[in-house]
């Protein structure tokens, strides 16, 4: 069937708003990561590499450079974070997605809205509950205490554990609805056929629901990674700013640390990971031919 | 011939525990040996689920399923020795053509290269050279049908079960795939199961026919035994066109019905014209022909009222409104229950 054909006047709306708010302040701020700082913030209009020099280098007080690696070791550190997160979620959200598309039509909008009930309150409240729930005398240590389970309160709050905690909390919805709208769309027939053609229940899964899906657990994928690599809140928040991440550190330049084209910097490293990291799902993505079309 | 399949007294309910509703009610058959067997029904009839219970896709409430003497009614789908060629085909969409027929025996663990022969060889099988690589998306309907049958056909099942196959397929594809249907059952030698609503396919491909009506078997027979002696008259009505007209309008001294088919009777148009074969004879008045190709129908209001259809190959020089005779074979009416 052939679809109809509408104007590039339907664009402009997006175009807009895309060069507005997106590509007019990532070229800001590439082009800031190649400036000078000026002391009290801002930068100075002209040419320097000092802001990825600091990236990468100490500065010695003889002024050589010598190289460092605690700005790698925070990028490195906030991916591995956002990985086990972005795991944790699929672990999650998988089962979830299942059941929900398992479910008769009817019932299937009322597990969407529990889904999307979180959206509901705003993310800084919600991240400010966990703190009430983890903390030393809060709502899991009282119960704790309460039935003689532990002597001792536990150290729940400002670990990585609440961290990861929190993300996997906030981002959660971004990646069982994307699963779910896949598994929804599945030919449940193929598991069929598959069971007839000898198959387990795990090589079902893994042979034939798992490749359905792909596109939904991509979509998944990309929507929570992206936005935990750079979150700041859950770290500086459930994190108590103990552990530096990368969206602290990004924070920090403009705020505090005063160094705009270090801030900038970052940015534009942290972007150019995340393209690497999308770079390599598309090409994943290219063995998808025979699902999309 | 021996028996390969069994099926003993089998009952499956569907629909709420309030209000079950029999699909399969209490059904006995059984299916020889490399036998071309056809369950033949309405849409409704438990034919589709008779089905999906040999193949372990639905589980039965009673009886027994036996596969060459054994008990396979508890069996999972996945230990079943049957495959199944679905109405839908229900390829797998990110597979190659050869990734989809090897896949019943990558399940089985079977060796890498008795796989690559194997699917080598159904792809010669089904006239599919060359297109092992291509992805089902970009395949015709008729070869998506093909790579179904190879899909299930690789793994030498010892019955190969067939879902209104050909159903989604147009009508001269649908008479190639018939042939080539026979022609694949007579070189593999394996007993297939076919379900269908058409009767005409089941009538051209069955050694035996099963006609169901509402979860039970209505009749079971070779297509001639089906076509030319139905038991009853749901299975006659079913089973290609059938005249029923009282014996009374026919001068016959017993009473009931009595059917027959329009091929079973000739249209006499002129006067004192006598059939080849003495018969019962009964007047009317043509009320239509249709022109059909090789055969003319033609629609007789007889003078009792009744109205019954008489084939003929000629089309004979006679108009609606005529006055005719219809003259019947003896030997072929139909005398069976309401």
């Amino acid at each position: 069937m052939k679809r109809p054909q509408s104007g590039i006047t339907l664009l402009i709306p997006f175009l807009l708003v895309m060069t507005v708010f997106f590509m007019a302040p990532l070229c800001i701020a590439l082009g800031y990561s190649f400036m000078a700082a000026e002391p009290m913030g801002g930068v100075r209009p002209e040419f320097s590499l000092a802001g990825y020099q600091r990236f990468f280098y100490s500065i010695e007080t003889d002024g050589s450079l010598t190289w460092d690696t605690r700005y790698l070791q925070i990028i490195y550190s906030s991916t591995k974070l956002a990985v086990i997160s972005t795991f944790i979620c699929i672990l999650i959200g998988f089962p979830m997605a299942w059941f929900m598309a398992t479910r008769p039509a009817k019932q299937r909008d009322f597990w969407m809205i529990v889904v999307t009930i979180p959206f509901w309150t705003n993310l800084l409240i919600r991240t400010y509950a966990w703190i009430l729930i983890l903390r030393r005398d809060g709502v899991i240590n009282t119960a704790l205490d309460k039935t003689g389970i532990v002597d001792a309160p536990l150290e729940l709050l400002y670990t990585p554990f609440a961290i990861g905690l929190g993300l996997v909390y906030s981002y959660l919805p971004f990646m069982i609805l994307p699963i779910y709208s896949s598994l929804e769309r599945m030919d449940w027939r193929l598991i069929e056929a598959a069971q007839d053609l000898y198959a387990t229940r795990l090589r079902i899964l893994w042979h034939v629901v798992l490749p359905a899906c792909m596109p939904g657990l991509l979509g998944g994928i990309i929507l929570v990674f992206i936005p935990t690599v750079g979150s700041f809140l859950a770290a500086d928040l459930l994190g108590g700013g103990k552990q530096m991440m990368l969206g602290n550190l990004i924070e920090n330049q403009f705020d505090k640390g005063r160094n705009w084209p270090f801030g900038a910097a970052i940015s534009v490293i942290m972007t150019a990971v995340v393209m690497v990291g999308l770079l390599l799902i598309a090409r994943r993505g290219q063995g998808l031919k025979g699902v999309v079309g | 011939m021996s028996d390969r399949l069994i099926i003993q007294s089998v009952t499956k309910f569907f629909g709420s525990a309030g209000n079950p509703v029999r699909a399969v009610d209490d059904l006995s058959l059984s299916v020889r040996e490399n036998e071309f067997f056809t369950l033949l029904g309405p849409s409704g009839c438990g034919k589709t689920t008779l089905l999906r219970l040999i193949a372990g896709l639905e589980s039965c409430d009673q009886g027994q399923i036996l596969l060459d003497g054994v008990d396979i009614a508890a069996l999972p789908a996945n230990e079943r020795p049957v495959n199944t060629v679905f109405q839908s085909y229900a390829l797998f969409p990110h597979m190659t053509v050869a990734d989809n027929i090897g896949f019943g025996m990558r399940m089985q663990g079977k060796d890498k290269k008795d796989i690559e022969k194997a699917t080598a060889e159904s792809l010669d099988l089904m006239r599919m050279q060359g297109f092992g690589e291509r992805y089902p998306s970009e395949l015709s309907g008729g070869q998506q049908q093909r790579v179904a049958l190879a899909r299930a056909l690789v793994n030498q099942p010892k019955i190969l079960l067939l879902d209104e196959s050909l159903s989604a397929l147009d009508y001269k594809l649908r008479k190639d795939m018939q042939i080539e249907l026979k022609r694949l059952q007579r070189e593999t030698e394996i007993t297939f199961i076919f379900v269908t609503h058409d009767q005409e396919e089941a009538l051209s491909m069955s050694d035996r026919i099963a006609v169901m009506e509402r979860g039970r078997i209505g009749q079971l027979g070779t297509p001639q035994e089906i076509y030319h002696r139905p038991v009853s008259r749901y299975v006659a009505d079913f089973i290609g066109i059938c005249n029923f007209v009282e014996a009374s309008s026919l001068g016959l001294s017993e009473t009931g019905t009595i059917g027959f088919r329009p091929e079973d009777a000739t249209l006499l148009i002129r006067e004192g014209q006598q059939p080849e074969t003495p018969g019962p004879i009964i007047q009317g008045r043509l009320d239509a022909l249709t022109y059909h190709g090789a055969v003319t129908y033609y629609k007789v209001t007889l003078d009792s009222g009744e109205s019954v259809t008489v084939a003929d190959h000629e089309k004979l020089p006679v108009n609606v409104d005529d006055r005719v005779r219809v003259a019947l074979l003896p030997d072929m009416l139909i005398r069976c229950a309401a």
